[in-house]
Parts: structure tokens; C-alpha cells; sequence
């Protein structure tokens, strides 16, 4: 097959792919507008309890001036159009417009992400090497039982125990928030910036470096059993060039699509992780919004975070057709978690 | 073959069908135990007592109490037999939906199973957490909405397993001729295939428990769910992170860790149970 060809149908398959997650949004739309609608909450009263002394003529004005009188599905065509010119509204409980709030609040919560997503990808990959070199003694034993483990483990409550340990007991991080208090925030240096992040990415990455490390093992118990393998130990090649030329190189795809494929906890993780170290981070906000009912934020950062997951889904599926050339033909839909 | 690498052996005579039902017994009697203090307890069992308050665990306290003399041992036992309640509930609405979605995928139309494929994408699209939340939201803040919530957003990896066996059955001989012999998809589906994914489903409704529990905790611990005099394993730990800086470290790690241990079980038993239903692995 020429390269031509190659390029076409990944073109075509891309194509298909961006149709699909199209659909999906829009999906996420209709759903998340639909159960924000269901709610039994009065947006007028959330909203007026932040005002004060409010007359019942006002109160008609106001769900009048919103539209709430109008049938859900002229509203939600409403907030559709003003979502796709990029007007997310204005959040009820910071005052503030949605999206200034997400980009703000999304570059502390990006920076949680991904110090936790590369460390939990680099310490779930190194163990899972490990693990599958020394299949069945004692340190398989031992890392495996501790990652079984940690998949049982409450993110919010291994975040405590952090929290007990190293800030209560040691005091070697701060208790929370993303730098110290009473700083100006064009002071704050990068130091200090990365000492208030290491314990909240830390338990973030402990939560998933598990299934990592586990997916590792079991693909390298599967190399180093084949015949391949046997055939390079026959050759006389030791363990170390083993690894770096059969072991590394079939590893690490599949550890590699796990991680792209894993946002969806990664975010979630982030929205109990900040709230135990008072983070302010999108996950804190989306909660925050479903507590007190800001229905213009909550809606908008679903929006984005299925957007993330997508994305991140994304780039699960296209790593796996341009890398490895027997899934380019076929390959078994989105990812595969135990989720 | 002759590998190289050394293979896991069972550990002295303690083979997997009896490390099952051991897992198995004492996972019921721990549950069996939990519901049934839960059901005991007198709520005036965990009501304020200055007297005690702020003890660290002793003999008479084995979890110590809290900053308002409440036994913490008691709190977490109610709190653990709530989880399991709800977890139940939610993992078996959760599991039989599973099962009749990927059923319906697998013997419908071409176009019924691309829908199905595709809702199973947008509800794993959404992140879980924020869906649950959304969920939550919209039935008003209560336990309702959390098992709601629960039960409606575990089915998807389930649906998508039940999806890929029916395929496969459907493809066996004994199904063709089934139809030869004028049997009904309907009859076919309820005497041929369900019997055989009936294995399929008791482990995924199990593995689904953890999973199930984890959430019910993680939304209670965010605040949605019930209010915060009642006592579930989510609120507890809520609670106490206002007192860890006193230096009350018992009031956070010890119900946390009876919830660990509770997954925990589930989880062995539904993998153990995994392995020994999946030929491969069966006899290790």
C-alpha cells in the first residue's frame, strides 16, 4: 500500500472521527441543558438570595428578563447560539463572566493535571517494568499487592492522609491553595507556586499510577513469553538488550493510550483533589456550582471538561492508528478501562 | 513451553476456588455485620456527648471520638452500612441495565447498535464525577439523586462486555440451528445466550460495587447526597477536615480506612471470580 493511501483513509477515518465527537458535543449539550432544567432548584431565589430584599413583582421581572417563562426548548437554542459565539453567561457565585472563570481557573487545574498525569504515567510505567521483569517474586508481589490496593483507595481520603502526614505531622507542604497568603500574585515565584502543587498532584498520581503499572506487567509478561523473546535469549542477548529492543518498544503504545484515555478520571480526580486542598481549580468550581446552584458555570465547565475527555480520547485513537500498523485496519472502539 | 521466567504459583495448597469462597464467607459475614449494627445502633448512640469529647482511640473508643463526644466507631459503622445499601441498590439497577443494553446491541438492528455504541460514548465522554454531579443537581441535592446517579452511569464497560460476548454466541452453530428449528430471536435470547452470560453478569455486578460505593462516598464527600447529620463515610471525612489541623488525625483515618477495606474485598472477590469463570486462567 502506498503512503498516499495510508494518508487518505486516516484522512477519512479522522473525518469520521471529528463527525462523531461533533455529534457527541452537541449531545452533551442537550443533556446537560436537559438535567440542568429538571432541577427542582429556582434559579430566581439562588439568585436573589445573594441581593436581598427582593418584591415578588421583581422577582416576575427577573424570570421574565431570563426567559424562564419561555418553553426549555426556545432556551436551550437560546444559550446554544450564545454558547457557540463563546458567551458562556455569567456565574452566579463569583460574579464574573464563565469564561474568563475557566480560563483562570483551568491553567491551575492543567498544571495539576499534568505533573500528576506525567508523574503517574512515568512511576505506573517504570513499576509495571519492573513488576513484569520480576515476575512472581517477592517484589512482584509486594509492588502488585500495592497497586491493587491503591485502586480501592478514595482519592479525597488518600489526599487526607497526605495531608495528615506531610503538612500536619512533618510540615514540610502547605496545608492548601495554589500559593501563599497575602501575596500579591505577580510576587509569587515559581518555588512557591510548585510547593503548594506537590501534594495535590501527588495523590492525584497515586490514584492512577496503578492501573498503569498493571497494564505494563501483564503486556511484558506477554513479550518476554514470546517466542521471539526466547529466540533473543538464544542469541545470547541479556535482559537489558532484551528490553530495549523488544520490551520498551511494545510496552510503552498501550501505556502510552491508557494515559490519553484516562482524562476522564484525571478530572475527576482533580475536582476531589482540589477540594481537599482548597485548590482553586476548575473541579473545585464545577462543585462549588452544583452546591449553590450556578447553573451558567456548572453547565459551562461540563462543556469543557467533556471537551478535555474527548479531546484526550482523541489522541488515544489517532496515537494508536499512526503508531501501530494492525490497529490502522480495525480497532476496538474508545478505551477500555474498568470504569 | 519452557519459559524463562519463573510462573506464579499458588501459595501453599491455597488454590483460587478456595481463596474464592473464603474472600466470599467473610466478605458476607463483614457485610451481613455492618447492615445489621447499622440496622441496631440507636441514632441516640451518636448523639453529642461533651463528656468524651475529642478522645483519641483507646479500648472503649477504637476509633476515638469527635470534637462533640460522638463515637466515631459507631458513626463509621453507620456510615459503612449506608454505603452498602446504596451500593447495592445502584450496582444492580446498573448491572441489569447493562445487561439488557448490550443484549439489545448485540441482536438488534445495525443501526439500534451504532445508537448504543454511541450513548456509550457520550456517558463516558462526560467526565463521571461532573455527570454525577450533574445528576445529583438536577434531582435536588439528595440521596435520591445520588442513587440515581449511581445506577445510571456504571452500566457503559459492562454493556460494552455483554455487548462483545452475545456477539460471539450468536455466531455458534448451535444458535443457527436453533433458528433452523424455528425458534424466536426472543426464545433464543432467554434460553441459549442469556444462561451464558449470566457468568459475565455476577462478576461485572460485583466488580461494579466498589466502583459504586467509591462515587456514593466521593459525592458525599463533595457535599451532594445527605445532609450532614447523617453519618456516611463522605461526610465524616468531610467533616473532619476541619479538625485535622488540631491535631485529631483518627477523626479521617480510620473510617477511610474501614472504607479501603470494604472495597477492597469486593474487589478481590470479583476478580477472583473473574479468573476462575475465564478458562484461561481458571486452573492456575
Amino acid at each position: 500500500m502506498t503512503s498516499l493511501q495510508t494518508l487518505r483513509r486516516l484522512g477519512g477515518r479522522s473525518g469520521k472521527q471529528l463527525l462523531r465527537v461533533a455529534t457527541l458535543l452537541l449531545a452533551t449539550t442537550v443533556v446537560a441543558f436537559a438535567l440542568v432544567s429538571l432541577s427542582p432548584v429556582d434559579p430566581v431565589q439562588q439568585y436573589v438570595l445573594g441581593v436581598g430584599n427582593v418584591s415578588m413583582e421583581q422577582r416576575a421581572a427577573i424570570a421574565d428578563y431570563w426567559g424562564l417563562n419561555d418553553p426549555p426548548v426556545q432556551r436551550y437554542f437560546l444559550w446554544l447560539s450564545a454558547l457557540l459565539r463563546g458567551d458562556m453567561g455569567t456565574s452566579l457565585l463569583y460574579r464574573q463572566p464563565v469564561a474568563v472563570i475557566i480560563r483562570e481557573r483551568f491553567l491551575n487545574t492543567l498544571a495539576l493535571m499534568m505533573t500528576s498525569w506525567l508523574l503517574s504515567g512515568l512511576i505506573g510505567f517504570t513499576l509495571g517494568c519492573v513488576m513484569g521483569l520480576r515476575r512472581g517474586r517477592w517484589l512482584d508481589r509486594v509492588l502488585r499487592a500495592l497497586c491493587l490496593m491503591l485502586s480501592s483507595v478514595p482519592t479525597f481520603w488518600l489526599g487526607l492522609v497526605f495531608l495528615l502526614i506531610f503538612s500536619v505531622a512533618l510540615g514540610w507542604f502547605p496545608i492548601g491553595l495554589s500559593r501563599p497568603i497575602g501575596v500579591a500574585n505577580a510576587d509569587v515565584t515559581f518555588g512557591q507556586r510548585l510547593h503548594h502543587l506537590a501534594l495535590p498532584a501527588l495523590t492525584l498520581s497515586f490514584i492512577s499510577f496503578a492501573s498503569v503499572a498493571l497494564h505494563t506487567r501483564q503486556k511484558l509478561i506477554d513479550v518476554l513469553e514470546s517466542d521471539y523473546v526466547l529466540f533473543a535469549r538464544a542469541r545470547g542477548e541479556n535482559t537489558w538488550t532484551i528490553m530495549k529492543r523488544h520490551g520498551f518498544r511494545n510496552v510503552i503504545l498501550p501505556a502510552l493510550t491508557l494515559q490519553f484515555a484516562s482524562f476522564s478520571e484525571l478530572f475527576g480526580g482533580s475536582v476531589l483533589a482540589e477540594n481537599v486542598f482548597s485548590y482553586p481549580g476548575l473541579g473545585a468550581a464545577v462543585s462549588a456550582a452544583g452546591l449553590n446552584s450556578d447553573v451558567p458555570l456548572l453547565l459551562g465547565v461540563t462543556i469543557f471538561s467533556t471537551l478535555f475527555v474527548f479531546s484526550g480520547n482523541l489522541i488515544a485513537d489517532i496515537l494508536y492508528g499512526v503508531i501501530d500498523p494492525r490497529i490502522r485496519e480495525e480497532r476496538p472502539h474508545g478505551q477500555s478501562n474498568r470504569d | 513451553m519452557d519459559s524463562p521466567i519463573v510462573i506464579d504459583r499458588p501459595r501453599r495448597g491455597v488454590n483460587r476456588r478456595l481463596q474464592t469462597m473464603i474472600t466470599c464467607i467473610v466478605l458476607l459475614m463483614v457485610a451481613a455485620g455492618i447492615l445489621l449494627s447499622g440496622e441496631w445502633i440507636p441514632s441516640d448512640a451518636v448523639t453529642p456527648d461533651f463528656s468524651r469529647k475529642g478522645l483519641s482511640p483507646s479500648l472503649e473508643y477504637p476509633f476515638g471520638t469527635d470534637w462533640l463526644g460522638r463515637d466515631m466507631l459507631l458513626r463509621t459503622l453507620k456510615g459503612l452500612a449506608l454505603s452498602l445499601k446504596v451500593g447495592t441498590i445502584a450496582s444492580m439497577v446498573s448491572a441489569v441495565l447493562a445487561t439488557l443494553i448490550g443484549a439489545a446491541a448485540a441482536t438488534g438492528s445495525k443501526w439500534l447498535d451504532a445508537a448504543i455504541n454511541w450513548l456509550i460514548d457520550l456517558v463516558m465522554g462526560i467526565p463521571h464525577l461532573v455527570l454525577l454531579i450533574l445528576i445529583s443537581f438536577a434531582c435536588g441535592r439528595g440521596l435520591t439523586g445520588l442513587v440515581i446517579g449511581i445506577a445510571v452511569t456504571h452500566w457503559t464497560s459492562l454493556a460494552r462486555l455483554v455487548r462483545a460476548e452475545v456477539l460471539q454466541i450468536r455466531s455458534q452453530p448451535y444458535i443457527m440451528v436453533s433458528r433452523r428449528l424455528g425458534h424466536s430471536t426472543g426464545w433464543i435470547l432467554l434460553r441459549h445466550i442469556l444462561p451464558h452470560i449470566l457468568p459475565q453478569f455476577v462478576v461485572g455486578l460485583v466488580l461494579m460495587f466498589p466502583h459504586a460505593i467509591l462515587h456514593e462516598a466521593s459525592l458525599s464527600f463533595l457535599g451532594y447526597g445527605l445532609p450532614p447529620d447523617e453519618p456516611a463515610i463522605g461526610i465524616i471525612l468531610s467533616e473532619s477536615m476541619r479538625y485535622l489541623t488540631g491535631g485529631m488525625w483518627w477523626l479521617a483515618f480510620f473510617p477511610g480506612l474501614a472504607l479501603v477495606l470494604l472495597v477492597l474485598l469486593f474487589d478481590r472477590l470479583g476478580e477472583n471470580l473473574r479468573m476462575l469463570l475465564d478458562p484461561a486462567s481458571a486452573h492456575e
